[in-house]
């Protein structure tokens, strides 16, 4: 949907229509100043100059980064540590959409996940034949998406009158009530054992389990996921969502329904939640009770407040820290203790840096005299007055 | 205070660098004389306690002989899951695929023991080896060839148990478990055999897992049952005797294997005396008087003075397994050569010596052992503690039926109402 069409769908009525103007002044101090500079030749065609403005050396570095890893990293590190953080902060990434841009805390957003999984479980293909329906996959992942979505545009729906801690309340609620319907429902979702071998589908004579395939399927899903948010943020529509987050009364009295941004936030979010609840359930082979048990709706937070809330990188910054420690705390403190670890590691990064690992790096970039990234820093930051939780 | 923040920060970096180094310089000098086993226990969730016995369970089969089988050093990494199969199969991911570990030993639960088996069918070269997991599935539906169990299974543990109620006089029982796999294996185990015998099961009721309430089953109790199949964990089972026991039940119980634990046993409600008499059935039984498990059980307790008065359930099955795994080893001199291929041959023919007698492998590589069939009695300072009542020998996962006959226990295989 185009921007034009969003901000028609969005807007009650006359009220929108006879107000273009002040719009536009109240939105503009929020998008960052275009930069003129670094172009000389201003006969270039529009695409080289889009490109010169927006693309940094920084980009260029991670992508081949991202695009190489593969190529030279153990398969082990390629599927477990690398897919497995992408696709955790692909779903982390849909908390710090909400979160961030919203000010709304979900802690439903595995929940979503998790139905995405079961959707593509029960009407794909698993071990239990008894349930799974067997459709081929090109039926079964626009479906499970689809209901997935539906179903955060419903939480979202039910939770968007709550502020602050009630939504985080009310979430929570949604997301255990989930748990246990999985958990003691045996005709469809197979109580305690949930549904196991559910596996990629082959396609083009790839199996997309394999390590590297699967790498580059997750990474395609990232990184779409993170230019619709960044592409999101900077649209009108998500440049009044950030106003709503701010002040909803001012928002409200400016003519926009405040209520309907926020479930359709929620339905982006349910959508790149779904999309990373189908490769996550694709990486485990398997989909249980237990990965949308309540441990699993806390982690989701804790990934994106580790990583910061404020851009949408934070959350696959917070991903690679959480899986990393997962996988390796083990090995460097005594193994029955080792969670003690991981809590302090946690601990740690967010009593030195409220922000998460995005804060740590502004403030490390500002104490080496970086004016470049700390000004790119500020400008990006969609919460400038109120903290990114909002009400709380 | 500024200052201070600054000194833990260097404090903190200068810990981690010196972690790592310390990480670095433990690496084994020479692969040739080591062998790596990974062990994957829960030391988190639900089973943290038992899943830290089960590793006590199998370092000490490591300890018995000194770190050494055929003049190869034995390297036990260790890894945690917490009884979800995902979680397991990261851990046993990374033990194989980032520490190589030349053998895995593990997991814990049920169906983390399917998904690991599953898992071990991408890597032909390494050996798998149980390690307390009890889910029939895992050596019965697509079994791997690299997957091998040296412990009997949920069914297998309940076998003679049936046999044992008729000779109490129990002719009609009504069943409670939980609803997943592990109880219905222990009710089809119980239910194969006194089925057989004659006896009727004309009530089954499926409970929730870590469900609280029992009222609902009470009420469904019918009136002419002689006594009641218990199969709970052991938390649930005092939370039923206790809800039971305020509805004025007065049923004997029969328990599951994991069912009439010590958290039973110290139960102090008024139906205390009504628990005497109680009969249940598992791999181990505490008041097993045979020298070799008395010479176990001390060397247990030597070993891990904090640990439980007598070895767990997961700590024996942990060893047997281990104990496999080594003794396996030592019968091909250390030779893993070849993609393990005559270290495999050797695991299916050994006849693993336990402290319970011997077991041997079926062609799915599964246990055919020993069950202990045992009753609660009073000792003279007014403790109750299982004592046992039978052993029996060679039992097999086909419970005695025909191999084309054989279904997998569910909620209504096996009925005779």
């Amino acid at each position: 949907m185009s921007a034009a069409q969003w901000r028609k769908a969005m807007n009650s009525g006359a009220a929108a229509q006879a107000w273009p103007r002040q719009r536009r002044a109240a939105t503009e101090p929020a998008v960052p100043a275009e930069a003129p500079a670094g172009y000389a030749d201003q006969n270039a065609p529009a695409w080289r100059k889009w490109i010169w403005q927006r693309v940094s050396a920084r980009h260029v570095l991670v992508l081949a980064f991202l695009i190489v890893y593969p190529l030279v990293a153990t398969p082990f590190f390629t599927f477990q540590i690398g897919a497995q953080s992408l696709a955790l902060g692909l779903i982390a990434l849909s908390l710090m959409f909400l979160g961030g841009y919203g000010g709304m805390v979900s802690l439903a957003q595995m929940t979503v996940a998790g139905i995405a999984g079961y959707m593509v479980a029960i009407f794909g293909v698993s071990g239990t034949a008894e349930i799974s329906l067997g459709w081929p996959w090109w039926v079964v992942v626009p479906l499970a998406l689809a209901i997935a979505t539906v179903c955060g545009t419903l939480i979202g729906w039910l939770s968007v009158r709550t502020e602050g801690i009630y939504t985080i309340m009310i979430t929570l609620a949604i997301g255990v009530a989930f748990h246990y319907l999985a958990l003691q429902n045996y005709s469809v979702f197979n109580g305690f054992q949930g549904l196991q071998k559910v596996y990629p589908p082959e396609v083009f004579g790839l199996n997309w389990r394999d390590p590297l395939p699967f790498y580059f399927l997750v990474l395609a899903c990232s990184l779409a996921g993170y230019f619709l948010v960044k592409y999101l943020a900077r649209s009108p529509f998500g440049i009044v969502l950030q106003g709503i987050r701010d002040n909803p009364r001012r928002m409200n009295a400016l003519g926009f329904n405040v209520t309907a941004h926020r479930v359709a936030a929620y339905a982006v979010a349910g959508l790149i939640a779904a999309v990373g609840g189908v490769l996550l359930v694709w990486y485990n082979g398997l989909i249980t009770p237990g990965s949308v048990g309540t441990s699993w709706l806390i982690n989701i937070l804790i990934i994106a407040v580790l990583g910061g809330v404020r851009h949408p990188i934070g959350p696959f910054l917070g991903a690679i820290v959480f899986v990393l420690l997962q996988n390796f705390a083990i090995d460097v403190f005594d193994r029955e203790r080792f969670n003690l670890v991981i809590g302090g590691m946690f601990l740690a990064i967010v009593l030195f840096s409220p922000d998460g690992l995005l804060g740590l790096w502004a403030r490390l970039a500002a104490r080496f005299g970086d004016a470049n990234a700390r000004s790119r820093i500020s400008t990006q930051r969609p919460a400038s007055r109120v903290s990114p939780t909002g009400g709380l | 205070m500024r200052q201070g923040k600054r000194t833990f920060v260097r404090t903190l970096v200068a810990t981690a660098v010196f972690a790592a180094i310390g990480a670095t310089a433990a690496a084994p000098a020479s692969a040739q004389q080591v062998v790596k086993i990974g062990l994957l226990a829960t030391l988190e969730g639900p089973f943290a306690a038992g899943g830290q016995d089960g590793m006590r369970g199998a370092e000490l089969a490591v300890k018995q002989r000194n770190g050494m089988v055929a003049g190869k050093k034995i390297e036990i990494i260790k890894a945690s899951s917490d009884a979800k199969p995902d979680v397991a199969v990261n851990a046993t991911r990374k033990l194989v695929e980032q520490d190589k570990v030349d053998i895995m030993v593990g997991p814990l639960s049920g169906s983390e023991g399917i998904a690991v088996k599953d898992y071990s069918k991408t890597q032909p070269n390494i050996t798998f080896i149980n390690g307390s997991s009890g889910a029939q599935a895992t050596t019965l539906v697509s079994p791997s060839p690299n997957f091998f169990r040296f412990n009997t299974e949920g069914a297998q543990w309940m076998v003679g148990l049936g046999k044992a109620a008729l000779d109490k006089g129990y002719k009609r029982v009504m069943v409670i478990a939980e609803d997943y796999a592990f109880p219905y294996s222990q009710v089809q185990g119980f239910m194969t055999e006194y089925c057989r015998l004659g006896g009727k099961v004309p009530v089954k009721a499926w409970v929730p897992l870590g469900g609280k309430d029992y009222a609902s089953v009470i009420a469904r109790i019918p009136k002419d049952v002689d006594a009641l199949v218990v199969v709970l964990g052991g938390a649930d089972a005092v939370n039923f005797l206790n809800q039971y026991e305020q509805a004025g039940g007065d049923k004997p119980m029969i328990g599951g294997s994991i069912t009439v634990d010590q958290t039973v046993l110290n139960y102090k409600g008024k139906r205390r005396e009504s628990l005497v008499g109680t009969l249940s059935a598992g791999p181990v039984a505490d008041a097993y008087d045979a020298a070799e498990w008395k010479a176990f059980v001390a060397d247990y307790k030597k070993n891990y003075p904090d640990g439980f008065p007598s070895p767990s359930l997961f700590a024996y099955v942990y060893y047997l397994n281990m104990k496999a795994a080594l003794d396996g080893l030592d019968a091909v001199k250390g030779d893993l050569s070849d993609g393990q291929k005559k270290y495999r041959a050797a695991l299916s023919k050994l006849v693993l010596k336990t402290p319970t007698g011997d077991v041997r492998l079926d062609e799915n590589r599964q246990a055919i052992g020993s069950t202990f069939i045992t009753e609660v009695v009073k000792d003279p300072q007014g403790n109750l503690y299982n004592k046992v009542l039978r052993k029996v020998d060679g039992i097999d996962q086909m419970l005695g039926i025909k191999k084309e006959d054989f279904k997998i226990g569910s909620r209504d295989v096996p009925d005779c109402p």
